[in-house]
């Protein structure tokens, strides 16, 4: 879902320095403009496994840390079938992050590294899931507009290289069609209501839409390795072009719900066929990347929290299992 | 042990004929109203105040396997409370539905046992309210497929597969931490005995659910206590744990006479349309 | 070393007549609850009659890099391709 090349940018990351064997890297090479999959046990450039097992646990831990803030209003949902809705969204963001920590597994990592590296701070996760939910009207907006881009960043994904990555994202692709829809749903109910909701709904736009436009990562100009992702199906459309994309489909649903984009720079360009819009503010955006976003250290506690509290569970699971083994063994 | 309903007679069997054909045709609910409205109450608030419980874990569980399981409980349960609310407000037939019902009333017109409004403790509270609200709910609606009521027959119908599955899998974690740890097998102890006294609220009777026994409707609860009393003996002796003393029962949820928790958790669930009672949502 | 629970793969015969199909995978410290689990995770939208559960680590897996000795043999045995015979339009179901 979230595929910004976080930590992409960053200086520290070391480069890597293997040599691989020229003619299985041109054989690999071969394979993946042929559009052909790229199998666990099949041969891979090192730099290739380290991008997917970057990339892949960066999107599964988005999923997984993205069950919080919507998580935070399951129990104030205001009516039964909202409240079922939901839990059953918030379920398949959980769902898809399992299956992308079991896809990132087959490339050599550990649900417990990919973890510890989520809670360390070492491992990204979109951006976006560090602003808080401060209304339920911002419940429509996350599923409006976040699950909006993420689709827009999933679909071509679907023929991403990596086989387990590409087979997740189809079945991510397909329940993500909900979401997208129940979000918009509860923007048109408020926008349509009492003057109250109105300004509920007005307001979590202001404060969610340049957050989601971040959400397709920093300028293309700003991301130097996206060459080599290309040409490996790692990547498959440019940051811009996405979130210029985005912004065409959203603009007139915005104007569908009588709501005003934040924008005072929007403006439909004619030459172009889609809209001129106003200059992220990148300053908030590495900022965030670097761990300051406004609810970062909420998301993490309660991500450590969850984890430290209910090693218990697992390791009595674990305790249980062993017994019975060894009373089998017996 | 089968619940006391009525043999089926010829008159009866024609009924069911017509119900199998998918109409609602339950002429004997009119004259009940009053008391088959509070037993829908009863149901539909058991699975409402439990599943809003459920909800409160999500993304907070010890795996993420686990946060799935318990959401896929908790929307089983909220399911079961739109069906039971919704129909209650049918029969009441106020202009009330459940939504009406769920997110209006306080805590003295609520009806769900005191078991499912206990707060979600640790994991181990969590499985031992489970084990025990869904063990006897199983049976319950094993019951209630009989019911001569068709909507609440269709209703059980549908959600005793469910309810398998909940007793199934919360039995399960209490026998993995009942024999698993030290660590596990204490907490599982705490968890379980902060019930105990909450337990004999699910199997009583009093009058108005026994008239609807006797009209064929409901399900006689005292019926159901023996057989959950052979399998929680048997869960609890797989998990090496030791077997219930009840105490004192300590009752009054059924009579809308509550714990300290209730009231929380309905300012919590109840906010938004209290606040904004003109807003659809 | 890891102590994270076992890793499941996870097979779904999604209705009567068709066999198992690899869905994916879980974690979990046994196979009970690794069929739970899996249930949990992979029908959650009624998408499966039977499921089966194979701890990773017992898949047995061909090598991709025998594939040649392993798969060739039978791309180059034409004959069991229906398009290798020429039967004319005419006849039917066949």
């Amino acid at each position: 879902m979230y595929t910004t090349e976080l930590g992409k940018a960053d200086p520290s990351a070391p480069v890597s320095i293997i040599q691989e064997d020229p003619a299985l890297l041109e054989a690999f090479e071969v394979r993946v403009a042929a559009d052909e999959f790229i199998e666990p046990k099949d041969w891979m450039p090192e730099a290739y496994r380290k991008t997917l097992v970057r990339q892949i646990s960066q999107h599964a831990h988005s999923e997984f840390v993205g069950m919080l803030p919507e998580g935070n209003w399951l129990t104030r949902a205001p009516s039964l079938r909202r409240k079922a809705v939901l839990l059953a969204k918030v379920q398949d963001e959980g769902g898809h992050g399992l299956y992308l920590y079991c896809a990132a597994e087959t490339l050599g990592t550990s649900r417990e590294e990919m973890v510890e590296a989520l809670h360390s701070g070492k491992a990204k996760y979109s951006t976006i899931f560090n602003y808080p939910t401060l209304t339920w009207a911002d419940i429509g907006a996350i599923g409006w507009l976040v699950d909006g881009a993420a689709i827009m960043n999933q679909v071509p994904l679907q023929r991403t290289s990596y086989g387990p990555y590409a087979r997740a994202m189809v079945r991510v692709c397909k329940e993500e069609s909900f979401h997208q829809r129940q979000g918009y749903e509860i923007m048109m109910a408020m926008a349509n209501g009492t003057a109250e909701q109105k300004a509920m709904a007005q307001d979590a736009l202001n404060r969610w839409w340049w957050p989601s436009l971040m959400m397709f990562g920093p300028p293309d100009a700003n991301s130097p390795n996206s060459a080599q992702s290309f040409r490996w199906r790692i990547k498959r459309d440019s940051n811009d072009d996405l979130r210029q994309k985005f912004v065409d489909i959203t603009v007139p649903q915005a104007e569908y719900l009588g709501l005003t984009v934040p924008d005072p720079a929007l403006a439909w360009n004619e030459a172009k066929g889609g809209y001129d819009f106003g200059e992220v503010d990148w300053e908030e955006f590495y900022a965030v990347v670097r761990g300051e976003g406004p609810t970062a250290k909420e998301r993490m506690k309660a991500r450590r929290d969850a984890w430290n509290q209910g090693a218990w569970v697992r390791e009595a699971a674990d305790a249980y299992e062993a017994k019975r083994q060894a009373r089998a063994a017996a | 042990m089968s619940p006391s309903l009525p043999i089926i007679q010829p008159e009866d069997e024609a009924k069911a004929d017509r119900v199998q054909g998918g109409s609602y045709h339950a002429p004997e609910a009119v004259e009940w109203h009053p008391a088959l409205f509070d037993y829908l109450l009863r149901l539909g608030d058991d699975s409402l105040i439990l599943g809003q419980r459920l909800t409160e874990w999500c993304g907070h569980a010890p795996a993420l396997e686990i946060d799935l399981s318990l959401a896929n409980i908790g929307l089983d349960l909220i399911g079961q409370a739109t069906f039971f609310l919704n129909l209650a407000g049918e029969v009441e037939n106020a202009g009330r539905d459940g939504d009406k019902l769920a997110f209006h009333r306080d805590v003295l017109a609520f009806r769900n046992c005191l078991l499912v409004e206990q707060p979600n403790g640790d994991f181990a509270q969590t499985i031992a309210r489970q084990f025990l609200f869904s063990t006897c709910q199983l049976a319950l609606f094993q019951g209630l497929v009989g019911s001569n009521e068709p909507r609440i027959a269709e209703i059980a119908a549908k959600a005793v597969k469910e309810v398998r599955y909940h007793a199934e899998l919360s039995a399960e974690w209490v026998i993995r931490l009942g024999d698993g740890t030290d660590e596990s097998r204490q907490r599982m102890i705490d968890g379980l005995d902060w019930f105990w006294r909450f337990v004999d609220e699910m199997f009583e009777m009093d009058e108005l659910e026994a008239d609807l026994v006797a009209a064929g409707i409901a399900v006689d609860r005292t019926q159901l206590r023996c057989g959950f009393d052979i399998r929680v003996q048997q869960v609890l002796r797989e998990a090496t744990l030791p077997l219930p003393e009840y105490p004192r029962a300590i009752r009054g949820g059924r009579t809308g006479h509550h714990s300290e928790h209730l009231g929380h958790l309905l300012a919590t669930m109840q906010f938004l349309p209290r606040t904004y009672p003109d807003a659809v949502w | 070393m890891s102590h994270d629970w076992p890793l499941w793969e996870v097979f779904i015969r999604s209705r009567g007549g068709l066999g198992h199909k690899h869905v994916g995978s879980v974690h979990a410290p046994d196979s009970e609850l690794a069929v739970r689990h899996a249930r949990d995770v992979y029908t959650r939208r009624l998408e499966g009659v039977s499921i089966w559960v194979v701890r990773s680590s017992d898949i047995v897996a061909s090598d991709p890099e025998q594939a040649g000795p392993m798969f060739e043999p039978a791309e180059s045995k034409v004959y069991r391709h229906p398009t290798f015979y020429d039967i004319p339009d005419i006849v039917k179901h066949i």
